[in-house]
């Protein structure tokens, strides 16, 4: 336990690292995976704003995007993230590239979670006169929450392991202090501390996401 | 004569499905709905009659001919005047499709909400509504804590909001318990009485029909193959298809396996007779019988009351000789009775 105990300052930050670029990428791609996951169900050929083509391309950008290995796409954003953040090592670039990787994943969870909402509610809506807008924001997404809050839990522990993997490319928090600092210097002390620390900060985040999703479900 | 709220004109309704045949759900349809009156539309499902009450509120478009609603034609508008249209009908849905991410209160108060009414009337608005129909108390209950027919009124409540002067019901009761069913029926009636609401109801049910409608349309593949005042429907139905439908909800006539089994123990021709609110029709049937020579025997029937009036159906199995009987009908016929031999 040497090891730790003469990095306990670095471990420290890779803590606050790791929440940051969690919780960041987590709300960032949250709101973006929602915007696109909402546009996925409406654009469905037959739903409230049923384009096929809309719905084709967004599907198939989802679809290019999805299945890319992390890592890969750490080193594939390098461009973009130049442009948007100015850099391509540091936390706060890392966080860029979870929270574009997680948009995805997030929009395919949404869209799951929207078609699971009864159409007669929707059919309800429309006859009530609502507009289509009102009735995505305003019938479709609160009558799906339960499901997408349990989705966006699901999202967060991948959301930990890829700021995780992000450690390779400089971008700090317990991957990288796991690495650096634990398997470099074959101190396994360090790396199952980093292992422990990760599985808490899962475990509260699937705690508090049941404890929400219990909320709004009522049950 | 009061005027037609509704006017279809017609109206079909084709879907087009890719690599399959076309299916014609409504089929060159004629049908008004007079303002104060419950029309119920009744049909097995397939008959077209879901995807017809959906074009009196346009959430289907027909492939051809016209929608009036309230004397403007909905076939001609935009997506927002729609809307705007839209909340002045009512709908509820067989299978209530509340709002479970709401109350009770929250339900009802959507449509005022969607109209842009301020929280204020808004609360007021549903607090009277409540009360109409009865769940005052439940107003802060979430739907799942209801039963289905509490559901219903939540509907109705909900489709009630804005004060249309038009509520579709579609296939309202058939999700409920029969006890249930005629408390909602009774609802309808309450607000078609005492609101002054126009109700057009669809169902499969001929029972809804007998215990709501002033007047049915009847469908069948897409089609209305018959339609008029509720009673002249039951009494005299033209069509197999409403024929079939007023056995069902009267069973005053023998099915074929009754028919079968009557016929076992009773040798003579089997004639029913139908019964109408005439006076005296039972001396005249005994009468005729009697005249021609003829002895009865009552074997089947059932007499009921439909819109306040007597209607029902007895047959008889008649003893005496062919010409004797043949006389006997003549008879009843000439007397205006009607008269079908079982066969």
């Amino acid at each position: 336990m040497d090891g730790f105990l003469a990095t306990v300052d670095v471990y420290r930050t890779a803590i606050a690292q790791t929440l940051f670029m969690s919780l960041v990428s987590m709300v960032v791609s949250g709101v973006l995976g929602l915007a696109l996951g909402i546009a996925l169900y409406a654009t469905r050929p037959g739903n409230l704003l049923g384009h096929r083509v809309v719905f084709g391309v967004l599907g198939l950008l989802v679809n290019v995007v999805r299945p890319i290995p992390f890592v890969i796409f750490l080193a594939a954003v390098t461009p973009l993230q130049l442009a948007v953040v100015g850099t391509t090592v540091g936390t706060n670039a890392v966080t860029f590239a979870i929270a574009l990787a997680a948009a995805f994943a997030v929009s395919r969870i949404v869209e799951q979670s929207l078609v699971s909402v009864d159409p007669g509610v929707v059919e309800a809506a429309r006859a009530a006169g609502a507009s289509r807008l009102g009735i995505l924001l305003g019938v479709v997404v609160p009558e799906g929450l339960g499901p997408l809050v349990l989705g966006y839990t699901f999202v967060f522990v991948g959301i930990v392991d890829m700021s995780a993997q992000a450690g390779l490319v400089g971008g700090g928090g317990l991957g990288d202090y796991a690495i650096t600092y634990g398997a470099q210097r074959y101190d396994y002390g360090i790396v199952y501390v980093s292992v422990a620390t990760i599985i808490v900060i899962v475990q509260v985040g699937q705690l508090v996401g049941n404890r929400i999703a219990r909320g709004v479900l009522r049950r | 004569m009061a005027d037609s709220i509704v006017r279809l004109g017609h109206v079909s309704k084709h879907y087009a499905r890719p690599g399959a045949k076309t299916v014609t759900a409504v089929d060159d349809v004629d049908l008004d709905v007079t303002e104060g009156e419950v029309l119920a539309v009744i049909g097995y499902s397939g008959a077209g009659k879901s995807t017809l009450v959906r074009l009196v509120n346009a959430l289907e478009r027909p492939t051809s001919g016209t929608v009036t609603v309230a004397g403007q034609d909905l076939t001609t508008l935009s997506e927002r005047d729609l809307r705007l249209a839209r909340r002045k009908i009512g709908m509820i849905f067989q299978q209530f499709n509340l709002f479970r991410s709401r109350t009770v209160a929250g339900n009802v108060a959507y449509p005022l909400k969607v109209a842009g009414v301020a929280k204020a009337d808004r609360d007021a608005r549903v607090a009277e509504l409540l009360d109409f129909v009865g769940l005052l108390d439940r107003a802060h209950a979430h739907p799942e804590q209801l039963s289905g027919g509490q559901k219903q009124r939540v509907g109705i409540a909900r489709a009630l909001a804005t004060n249309p002067p038009l509520l579709l019901a579609d296939e309202a009761t058939s999700a409920l318990d029969p006890e249930t069913t005629a408390e909602v029926l009774s609802l309808l009636r309450r607000v078609n009485r005492e609101l002054g609401v126009t109700v057009m109801v669809i169902t499969h049910e001929m029972d809804a029909v007998r215990q709501v409608a002033d007047r049915v349309a009847v469908m069948d593949a897409g089609r209305v193959v018959e339609h008029g005042d509720v009673y002249d429907v039951f009494s005299t139905p033209r069509t197999a298809a409403a024929k079939r439908f007023v056995r069902s909800a009267l069973h005053d006539r023998p099915d074929a396996e009754t028919l079968r089994r009557l016929r076992a123990r009773h040798p003579g021709r089997l004639v029913s007779v139908s019964v109408t609110d005439e006076p005296g029709l039972q001396r005249r049937i005994d009468a005729a019988f009697a005249d021609a020579g003829v002895r009865t025997e009552l074997v089947h029937g059932g007499v009921a009351e439909l819109r306040e009036r007597r209607i029902g159906s007895l047959t008889y199995e008649t003893t005496g000789s062919p010409a004797a009987v043949d006389a006997a009908l003549d008879a009843l016929r000439r007397h205006g009775i009607r008269t079908e031999e079982e066969v």
